[in-house]
């Protein structure tokens, strides 16, 4: 199978941070299973995307990888050691998720939302310390938000808010960002930005960060690895040069009419 | 943080003097080390009333501020979930049957409106939830119709059971915070204190929840667990104060958002603001009950029904305009 062999020559190259094994997930027993068997091996510095089509169980997936979700089956492995092993606000010190956009009800600022991320490292009883507000201004000026801090959330644009929770995800101060359509309410010079700043994270920092995204044009060159599901399993992995093919994609999306092709340096996708 | 919970018990402290001092006859504190009258008056009714009052606006305001960051609805709070209306119907049915007896020390009718309160918030959650997402305007609609029902099985029951029952249950459905000596203080409180130290426990969880509850997961939080030991707590703490005072409404709406308004959107700075002033503001709701017809006493849930639906439609409005932008 192509995809077994991609998973290995992922694994293969540098150290794997994040690894699922075999993993399944139904939302209540007595349900269909949303994942069913999915494997996959994200590479340590790396940006990789999850594609593939809605219902696909990308959500699930990475619910499952950031242990929002447990699996009823399989192992998600992070940094070598079982996920469930690792105590929820030690994992939260290390892996941030970032679910998509909710537009939040209470107005609290931008600030506030961001210092929230800083909770794994507060105890019960204490708010957070000048430390903790440089750590959060600094997350904040890394998206380019700086401005937005005094702001209330609630009335902020879908693009701002998508910045907020991303600079509340680096304010874990994590190895490994896991981002949910984070593009999805974002305009065309937005998406742009979103990946830049991820690029600029990765080199910067040596954050990891996997993200489900419908966007197959921002993958190459930005990215680099692509995970591809289709009813609940991992079915192709790779650069995006290696995913995004003709055949690749026909038999990820069921859709023989998707066309990939390169030009300008890039890969740009479509169906016809 | 200091500054605001300070300032609160200044205001605790002012609300407490003056409710103490109210009433149809006004105590003159210099008469308490000689008139013996005075005394008894005082320690026996006033004082424990006051106190009452405090324990019971201190605990709906609490509640209030829970719920709605559970629920990450503005509007939630004991009243407009059904709860307080579950617990009155608990409370309805001990009554009417009799049950004014102590299981172990503890007055029947404290653990039928627990369990009436508890079983409200249960049917009110899973009527509202659909997979991960609580729908607001269910919640409340879920609310409000449970909150009818349950006010129908009170008026059932009082159809049936005799007059001096009926009357008694009457009193349960408008709220009152009739009270002498400690005893029943005493009793009340052997329930509230783990009430209170449970939600206070889960400010910081709350505060993340509000926001939403992924996030909250994702930072660390064990939601349903979290979730769970809200529920709880809540519903003993109304169960409780439903079952002594009655259905006193929307000081878990009005007291938190005054907080909100002064202090900001931190849960982990609304909660103890809020008991502080939950607790000023029902004292001096229930001095005005007292005062305010010369002779007689109005029931303490209508001064703060009539000052919380206002608060209420205001809300709600102001939530509108925010959905629409």
């Amino acid at each position: 199978m192509e995809h077994a062999t991609q998973l290995r020559s992922a694994t293969a190259g540098a150290g794997v941070l994040l690894e699922a094994r075999e993993l399944s997930f139904a939302y209540a027993a007595g349900l269909p299973e949303v994942v069913r068997g999915a494997s996959l091996a994200l590479r340590r510095g790396v940006l990789a995307a999850l594609i593939g089509a809605n219902g696909s169980g990308k959500s699930s997936l990475i619910r499952l990888l950031g242990g929002i979700a447990r699996p009823s089956r399989g192992e998600v492995l992070f940094d070598g050691v079982p996920l469930r092993s690792i105590e929820p606000r030690a994992r939260a010190r290390r892996i941030a998720y970032v679910p998509q956009a909710s537009a939040g009800v209470f107005p609290l600022t931008a600030l506030e939302v961001v210092l929230m991320g800083r909770s794994p490292y507060t105890s019960r009883f204490r708010f957070e310390n000048e430390r903790d507000i440089t750590v959060a201004r600094d997350a904040l000026a890394a998206v380019d938000a700086a401005h937005l801090a005094g702001r209330s959330v609630t009335e902020l644009s879908g693009g701002e808010r998508q910045l907020v929770a991303l600079a509340r995800a680096l304010a874990q101060e994590p190895e490994c960002l896991l981002l949910d359509e984070p593009s999805a309410a974002l305009d065309l010079k937005h998406r742009a930005g979103l990946v830049r700043h991820l690029g600029r994270l990765r080199d910067e920092r040596g954050i990891t960060a996997l993200i489900v995204t419908h966007d197959l044009q921002l993958l190459d060159p930005a990215f680099d690895q692509v995970f591809a599901m289709r009813d609940g399993a991992v079915v192709a992995a790779g650069t995006p040069a290696e995913v995004l093919r003709d055949e690749v994609l026909a038999a990820v999306y069921a859709d023989e009419h998707v066309r990939a092709r390169q030009a300008f340096g890039r890969t740009f996708v479509w169906s016809e | 943080m200091p500054r605001a919970l300070l300032l609160l018990a200044l205001v605790l402290a002012v609300s407490t003097v003056v409710a103490l001092w109210a009433g149809y006859a006004p105590i003159a504190f210099a008469d308490l080390s000689g008139d013996e009258m005075a005394r008894l008056l005082f320690f026996r009714l006033r004082l424990p009333r006051v106190l009452m009052a405090g324990m019971v606006g201190a605990s709906l305001a609490m509640v209030g501020a829970s719920l709605q960051a559970l629920f990450r609805n503005p509007l939630a709070e004991p009243l407009t979930l059904g709860v307080s209306g579950g617990g009155a119907l608990g409370a309805s049915i001990a009554i009417a049957f009799g049950f004014g007896a102590k299981v172990a020390g503890v007055p029947f009718i404290f653990l039928a409106a627990f369990a009436g309160s508890g079983a409200a918030m249960l049917v009110v959650y899973r009527l509202a939830r659909t997979g991960a997402v609580v729908m607001p305007g269910a919640l409340l609609l879920a609310g409000v119709v449970l909150n009818f029902v349950a006010a129908s099985f009170v008026v059932i029951i009082q159809y049936f059971t005799d007059y001096s029952r009926a009357l008694q249950i009457l009193r349960w459905t408008i709220g009152s915070l009739d009270v002498v000596g400690f005893d029943l203080i005493w009793r009340m409180l052997l329930f509230l204190v783990p009430g209170w130290i449970t939600l206070a426990l889960m400010a910081r969880d709350l505060h993340l929840i509000a926001l939403d509850e992924e996030t909250a997961e994702s930072l660390g939080v064990n939601v349903r667990r979290s979730e769970r030991l809200v529920y709880a707590a809540s519903s003993l703490i109304v169960g409780v104060t439903v079952a002594v005072g009655g259905t006193i409404g929307f000081v878990g709406l009005i007291v938190p958002h005054a907080v909100r308004l002064l202090f900001g959107e931190d849960v982990r700075v609304i909660l103890p603001c809020s008991f502080l002033l939950g607790a000023a503001f029902l004292m001096l709701a229930d001095a005005v009950a007292r005062t305010v017809l010369g002779v007689g006493e109005l029931p303490v849930g209508a001064i703060t029904a009539l000052a919380g639906g206002p608060v209420f439609l205001w809300l709600l409005r102001r939530q509108q305009r925010l959905a629409a932008m």
